[in-house]
């Protein structure tokens, strides 16, 4: 491995890190003012809303199967049924409409 | 709230294994594009297994190996790195807030494995996520990314292409399945999971994808909290009045 390969995944590594371990480490039992803990027990919730859309809609080659394999998932959560079920049955379903329907 | 409930027989560490596999599934294609187009960037396998060892994040991994392609400098890389990566601040900070209080460096062990999707899994279970979870989460999803990076080095294409172009549905469908039951039982979930995709559509036509989710997520939760504060909706149940 080069020199500046070996810098660049490093350099990567450690910046990678530094955001993702400095709340843990250095807000270690500190108390938040309310507000901002409400603030924070909003975040998981609303990232996953911008982690679904739009994303989901260029994740497969169209946008119907994204749409299919969203609804999918959709439905089956709502029901209650287990992650990894949900998430094979929505891989099922593009798998399914792919092979129905190629090109 | 209502979360996923948590059966109480066994460890937590091996809970977390075992709600890290659909994560580990969602990975592996990511993963295994990562492997076969880091050759096609002419990385070796040990360099395309070490940045997925010691980097662990797949949008910024993507990324550099475009910017490594087009032959940027590394100090250039390092930094875009560092801005698509900045939005697990926001993560870690609010995962902080749910996680068991732990030693720091417990705590600066599984920090390292906080991407959008151990996040995601994690911060969606009821105050306090215990520490083994969180690495039961983190190390299954991690074995797949590592793993599925030298596969995908090696053979690219070892699934069939259709299976391959089906399974880059499965992050999404795991963010559904955190979402749904959240929902149902909160409007409060509902808004803010709505506004904050709004949100990011919107922003995403003017900024980076990374930077949008961000600003996204944090506008989501502010308003939301403006309109319905936590003390008024977290009788447990969270719905809005």
């Amino acid at each position: 491995m080069s020199y500046e390969m070996m810098l660049l995944i490093l350099g990567m590594a450690v910046v990678t890190y530094i955001p993702r371990m400095v709340p843990l480490v250095f807000l270690n039992n500190k108390k938040m003012p309310s507000k901002l803990e409400g603030i924070l027990h909003n975040v998981p919730y609303a990232a996953l809303g911008a982690l679904i859309f739009p994303g989901i809609l260029f994740a497969a080659e169209t946008i119907w199967l994204g749409l299919a394999g969203g609804a999918t998932a959709l439905i089956l959560a709502w029901r209650g049924h287990h992650m990894m079920t949900v998430v094979i049955a929505s891989i099922g379903t593009l798998l399914v409409l792919q092979l129905l329907f190629p090109g | 709230m209502q979360t996923t409930t948590l059966s109480s027989t066994p460890s937590p560490f091996l809970r977390g294994l075992t709600d890290g596999l659909p994560l580990a599934v969602g990975y592996a294609p990511a993963a295994i594009t990562f492997g076969f187009l880091a050759a096609s960037t002419h990385l070796t396998m040990v360099e395309a297994v070490l940045m997925s060892m010691l980097v662990f994040a797949g949008a910024a991994q993507y990324m550099a190996l475009n910017l490594i392609a087009l032959s940027t400098g590394v100090l250039e890389i390092i930094l875009t790195t560092f801005v698509v990566n900045i939005r697990h601040l926001l993560m870690s900070i609010s995962l902080n807030e749910k996680a068991e209080k732990d030693h720091p460096l417990k705590k600066a062990g599984y920090a390292f494995g906080i991407t959008d999707e151990v996040f995601t899994v994690t911060s969606t279970k009821e105050a306090p996520v215990p520490t083994g979870y969180i690495t039961g989460v983190f190390l299954m999803a991690y074995m797949s990314w590592v793993v599925n990076t030298a596969l995908g080095h090696v053979g690219g294409a070892l699934l069939p292409e259709v299976l391959q172009q089906s399974m880059v549905i499965a992050l999404y469908a795991l963010f559904l399945a955190l979402l749904a039951p959240a929902m149902r039982s909160s409007r409060k979930v509902i808004s803010l999971a709505v506004l904050a995709a709004g949100l990011n559509a919107a922003f995403g036509l003017v900024i980076a994808e990374g930077w949008a989710i961000i600003a996204a997520t944090l506008t989501a939760s502010v308003i939301v909290e403006m309109i319905v504060p936590l003390e008024q909706s977290d009788n447990r149940k969270e719905s809005e009045p």
